[in-house]
């Protein structure tokens, strides 16, 4: 009977374990066999389960190493630096702004943000581009001007991830900051606190959650990036801005390795895990 | 001077000081989205910002064609609409039970969920195309809008439990007396009590998928069911030169729905938007 209960009431959620696991946990497993097999896209009737051996190819493998450290540069520069820095500061200033200026920012930011990926990485292409508004105000400005996509394309992409993300950081900042109560930051100023250290010793302390579950979104989000990168660099010149998704994708499809690229995956797959496991321990009281 | 004189001239100081600081940011950040709509009207756009000389309509007369901007566009709503559809529907029954009834198996779902919100997607579209050549959903619309559904479910769920939550039971409970079905008071209590909640599951999700280019780009292979996300890309390379004034009418065309969306909704919640509330937990 009881049973019975319990099996009427779940009722409602079999479409969706039904397309989270055929869709969802499917792949992920799937991935999990691949990796261990020489898998390849074509003139291969079987493929042959081969251990770690992808393993071992990707740590020895230049290129792969390469990407691994682009990802961690890309991610170190535009998600940890970036993102997360100016989206606390557009918030902290946002409290004392006006409220046009703070309107106009807001909504400027946010359609970076709102924009679809191949549209922010078009317009960040075009931005950066050697006949580009960049150079263009270098040259006014009597700067040197140089070819960015070529000089420094993980400089270039990282500074779109930036332009593209900061939003979301910027959101969680705002409604972080909104719920320190007023007392307490006026008391401080009262007693001659001044801004930095009101915001080192009050306002940081009081919204490390907030900080630790941005960081670990940023991450998440900035680890999965490849449209932006794709649309500007495609990874190149070279693969001086292939990330480990684009080099992922290289391999499997335009060497026709998908045992290796899928090997990439699972470690993206893992590293994505680690991250997630830990957000959700930032959490674990709220659930 | 009194202490709170001081502090409020201070205080009008720092506005200005903060008003200066955001302005400078905003240039910063405006002059790629200067770049695209000024552009999109400059006869002769080139790849700096400039002010154009003279203003078209040219660019979107030459783009709103069907094979350029009207069929991308209408894969991409059949793609996203499908793909949205379905996630609301499947979001809000599996919602239902985790909100309303007590089980000991809500946490570990409710967990796992969460923990799959955060998975890197990216990470499995390889072995996902694999999968679907395998099962013969490669280049199908259904596979990509079945794909879009479970990839966009788990965050899904995860918002629509939060927002069912804030629906009192005892509403409920009175229809449960009259002998109303789980089914029933979720289509006529609970949905339309949580129509804001619903709205923005609805247009988060679609704004998602509308932006989306990995997912079509790998799972998709033939021209004509391409979405805009992709085709977008046939600016470059296929055609000869690039007419930058023409790839930006189409990015503004593009663009313009999920903004409106997202100012729609944004609009009916106050600024912070409902992430703040996923964000939380």
């Amino acid at each position: 009977m009881r049973l019975r209960r319990t099996l009427t009431r779940a009722l409602p959620l079999t479409p969706a374990v039904a397309l989270l696991l055929l869709f969802l946990a499917g792949p992920i497993a799937y991935c999990a066999y691949i990796a261990f097999t020489d898998l390849q896209l074509t003139g291969q009737a079987h493929s042959s389960f081969v251990g770690l051996e992808n393993f071992r190819t990707a740590f020895k493998d230049d290129a792969f190493l390469n990407a691994v450290w682009l990802t961690l540069v890309f991610t170190v520069l535009s998600s940890l630096v970036g993102q997360n820095t100016l989206g606390l500061a557009l918030a902290s200033l946002m409290q004392r702004a006006s409220k046009p200026v703070r309107t106009v920012v807001g909504g400027i930011v946010i359609t970076a943000w709102v924009l679809p990926e191949v549209v922010a990485g078009f317009l960040l292409y075009a931005f950066f581009r050697r006949e580009g508004t960049l150079n263009a105000i270098l040259d006014w400005l009597h700067l040197p001007t140089q070819n960015w996509l070529f000089t420094l394309p993980i400089l270039a992409v990282s500074f779109a991830n930036v332009w593209r993300g900061t939003a979301f950081s910027m959101l969680v900042y705002s409604a972080a900051l909104n719920e320190i109560p007023k007392e307490i930051t006026e008391a401080a100023e009262v007693d001659g606190a001044g801004g930095w250290r009101r915001m080192w010793h009050i306002t940081l302390p009081m919204i490390r959650r907030s900080i630790g579950t941005n960081l670990m979104l940023n991450t998440l989000q900035t680890l999965s990036v490849f449209g932006l990168i794709w649309v500007m660099t495609r990874g190149g010149p070279g693969n001086r801005s292939q990330t480990l998704p684009l080099f992922m994708y290289e391999q499997a499809f335009q060497k026709s390795m998908i045992g290796y690229g899928t090997a990439v995956a699972l470690l993206l797959l893992v590293v994505g895990s680690l991250f997630s496991l830990v957000y959700m321990r930032l959490l674990r009281t709220e659930v | 001077m009194p202490v709170r004189t001081r502090l409020r001239s201070r205080r009008t100081g720092r506005r200005l000081a903060a008003d200066a600081g955001l302005l400078v940011v905003a240039a910063a950040f405006v002059l790629p989205l200067a770049w695209v709509i000024l552009s999109a009207l400059d006869p002769h756009a080139g790849l700096r910002v400039q002010v154009p000389d003279g203003l078209t309509l040219d660019n979107f007369d030459a783009v709103l064609k069907p094979d350029i901007t009207y069929t991308p566009l209408l894969n991409s709503l059949i793609l996203c609409g499908g793909g949205t559809l379905l996630t609301v529907v499947c979001a809000a029954l599996a919602a239902y039970p985790l909100s309303r009834f007590r089980s000991r198996l809500n946490r570990p779902f409710l967990l796992t969920i969460l923990f799959a919100t955060c998975l890197p997607i990216t990470a499995i579209m390889v072995p996902v195309y694999a999968l679907f050549v395998r099962v013969n959903l490669i280049d199908t619309v259904q596979g990509t809008i079945f794909f879009f559904a479970a990839s966009q479910l788990p965050f899904a769920i995860w918002l629509m439990k939060n927002f069912m939550d804030g629906v009192p039971k005892e509403l409920e409970e009175a229809a449960w007396t009259d002998g109303a079905s789980s089914l029933q008071s979720l289509v006529r209590i609970v949905l339309p009590l949580m129509g804001p909640g619903v709205a923005v599951v609805t247009v988060f999700s679609f704004v998602m998928m509308w932006g989306n280019f990995f997912v079509p780009f790998m799972l998709l292979l033939t021209p004509d069911q391409m979405p805009a996300s992709v085709s977008i890309n046939d600016f470059f390379g296929n055609r000869g030169t690039v007419v930058y004034g023409q790839l930006a009418a189409f990015s503004v065309i593009y663009s313009t729905p999920v903004i409106l969306l997202y100012v729609l909704v944004a609009r009916r919640l106050g600024g912070g938007f409902a992430l703040g509330g996923a964000v939380k937990g």
